[in-house]
């Protein structure tokens, strides 16, 4: 196998799917390096945006917080959380990423609690913060999460960000913007997209070194197929240099 | 859209009153005097802030947030408050480390972003012992909104159609105009807010920069309103740039001059976040006899903020942090 890891792989991936001149929020970690990535290599124009305020900054490094002063260093504008917010709900965001702790195979993602019983959850997460908002608003959803059968659940135990509720058209009806939802689910074994009818969680590209059995075996729920599955195209040189040279130089994200 | 269907109500408990014109007898009360509200943290705690208020923090839980008004809360072991957890961080780990809270509107808590986890607040409320109100980010942010415009209520297209509008508070509402089913969010109006400023004048008229995040509408939302801020400006500097107005004093019920008041938390322009005392709390936290410790020592065992900032470093440390928050390399002065 070429010489990169898991994180290195997602994030390359995430990276191409952003076109230029495209709109994304991002939140910390791998979600902003893979649009600092995509910035230093396809899409210069692409506009970075973070829920507290800050408008396409020029980040002098990773930020700690969606809300430090980094994620407004020499930005185009540092606004409030209102602005981004309404701006998402306006239809000017392209894309968003998300993360959590269970994802189900309509793209429901779960970073609230597990556990039946929520005045006393048996594990506790932070919540929605700005996720479901971006989950519901923004036109095109990804994640980038390394995949097992636990973390790809037939049921959430909690759903905290919307994908496609229940599949079909239940998303739209429960009163979501049109057209909305998830876009890509990058693992460290497959690229998924959801199909046109069902919204089923569908591979559409396995990633070197996996089998279509590690990517259905490490998945609580069946998939579904794409009628042509391609191999991922690994992570070129030159994008690899720029992510270990110039976007995450400490590691924060890809050491991990 | 077909609208046959029954429109659908969250479960969970409402905190706050989201009347109008309850609110608008509030403020028909409250003093539009330009006068000085000097005050301190003491004080205003003790004036302001009732056991079983529901308050609320300005800032982005470890970016520019009042540290002195919070810290003064957990001294004063203020009790049973409700909190707007919108993004509450480290404010939220020192009001749960004091006991303070019993009830919290949550968009985000429990964690420090990119830092982890706090694991004393996550033991509380795993524990049950606050009680908890699902939201996000934005569906607060416009609670706020609403309160800001005098209103009751803010529709909206989120959260529907998940447990997060389940396990919350609002409800579904059909638009007059076209018919689309959108979310309704009830007003928040908050009794207590604290929020931290770059600089303010003697009334309360105040300058911010950098994202503002939701303080303006908290400003005018929240009922009672301390400014804490880096430091007091003169009049004339407000009047010189009226556009640049943040939070007109109106707002405003009293300002505290604390420099470097938002320590250990990043204040844009001024220092960055103090990563390796943050760190220092989620190690302590880890351990409940530890954390007691940590706790008794950092916040009971210190007067003030002064001796807070003091304890762990004062000036000499801001510096550093000023250092790295204007990406300044100052040779050996400025390794961490």
């Amino acid at each position: 196998m070429a010489d990169y890891n898991t994180m290195e792989l997602m994030i390359c991936i995430a990276a191409r799917n952003l076109e230029d001149g495209a709109t994304v929020v991002v939140g910390t970690g791998a979600p902003c390096a893979a649009a600092m990535l995509s910035q230093k290599t396809k899409s210069p124009n692409l506009c970075i945006m973070f829920e507290a305020g800050g408008v396409a900054p020029i980040l002098p490094s990773m930020p700690i917080s969606v809300g430090d002063s980094r994620t407004f260093h020499k930005a185009i504008m540092a606004s409030s959380m209102p602005e981004i917010m309404e701006t998402c709900q306006r239809g000017m965001v392209d894309y968003t990423f998300l993360g959590g702790a269970q994802i189900d195979m309509y793209g429901n993602i779960n970073s609230t609690m597990i556990g039946d019983n929520h005045a006393k959850p048996k594990v506790r997460f932070p919540g929605s913060g700005g996720a479901n908002d971006l989950a519901s608003l923004c036109w095109r959803t990804m994640m980038m999460t390394p995949q097992d059968s636990k973390r790809f659940t037939e049921k959430c135990d909690f759903i905290t960000s919307p994908g496609y509720l229940q599949g079909g058209n239940s998303r739209y009806e429960a009163g979501l913007p049109l057209g909305t939802g998830p876009y890509r689910i990058i693992t460290n074994m497959a690229i998924m997209g959801f199909d046109d009818e069902t919204k089923r969680m569908k591979v559409v590209s396995i990633n070197p070194g996996y089998s279509r059995k590690d990517v259905q075996d490490n998945c609580g729920f069946e998939l579904l197929w794409a009628d042509k599955i391609s191999d991922t195209d690994p992570p070129h040189a030159d994008e690899l240099r720029i992510l270990r040279e110039e976007v995450d130089p400490y590691r924060y994200v890809i050491g991990r | 859209m077909n609208m046959s269907v029954q429109l659908k109500s969250g479960r969970n408990e409402l905190f706050t009153d989201p009347d109008p014109d309850k609110a608008r007898e509030f403020f028909r009360h409250k003093s539009r005097a330009m006068k000085s509200k000097l005050s301190t943290p003491e004080e205003v705690v003790k004036t302001m802030v009732n056991d079983g208020d529901y308050i609320a923090i300005g800032g982005f839980g470890a970016n520019r947030i009042p540290t002195a008004i919070v810290h003064e809360i957990a001294r004063q072991k203020k009790k049973n408050l409700g909190f707007a957890g919108h993004t509450a961080t480290h404010d939220f780990q020192i009001l749960v480390g004091g006991e303070c809270i019993d009830r919290c509107d949550i968009a985000y808590i429990i964690g420090l972003e990119a830092r982890g986890l706090s694991p004393n607040a996550r033991r509380a409320v795993q524990d049950g012992k606050i009680k908890l109100t699902e939201w996000t980010n934005a569906t607060l942010s416009w609670r706020l909104k609403a309160a800001a415009m005098g209103l009751s209520f803010m529709p909206a297209r989120n959260i529907l159609g998940t447990s997060t509008f389940e396990y919350s508070a609002a409800k579904e509402i059909e638009c007059p105009f076209t018919g689309k089913k959108f979310a309704a969010y009830p007003a928040l109006y908050p009794d207590f807010a604290a929020i931290h400023v770059h600089e303010c004048d003697i009334y309360g008229n105040c300058h911010v920069y950098g994202a503002s995040v939701s303080d303006q509408d908290l400003a005018k939302a929240a009922k009672r309103v301390v400014i804490t801020t880096e430091k007091l400006i003169h009049t004339d500097k407000i009047r010189q740039n009226p556009e640049g107005t943040f939070i007109p004093f109106w707002c405003v019920d009293a300002v505290i001059e604390v420099p470097y008041g938002s320590y250990p938390g990043n204040m844009p322009y001024e220092y960055f976040s103090d990563e390796a005392h943050i760190k220092e709390w989620l190690t302590a936290e880890k351990d409940p006899e530890e954390f007691k410790k940590f706790y008794n020592k950092q916040i009971y065992g210190t007067k003030n903020f002064n001796e807070y900032l003091e304890l762990n470093g004062g000036i000499e440390k801001i510096k550093k942090l000023r250092a790295q928050e204007l990406l300044l390399d100052l040779g050996n002065g400025g390794k961490k």
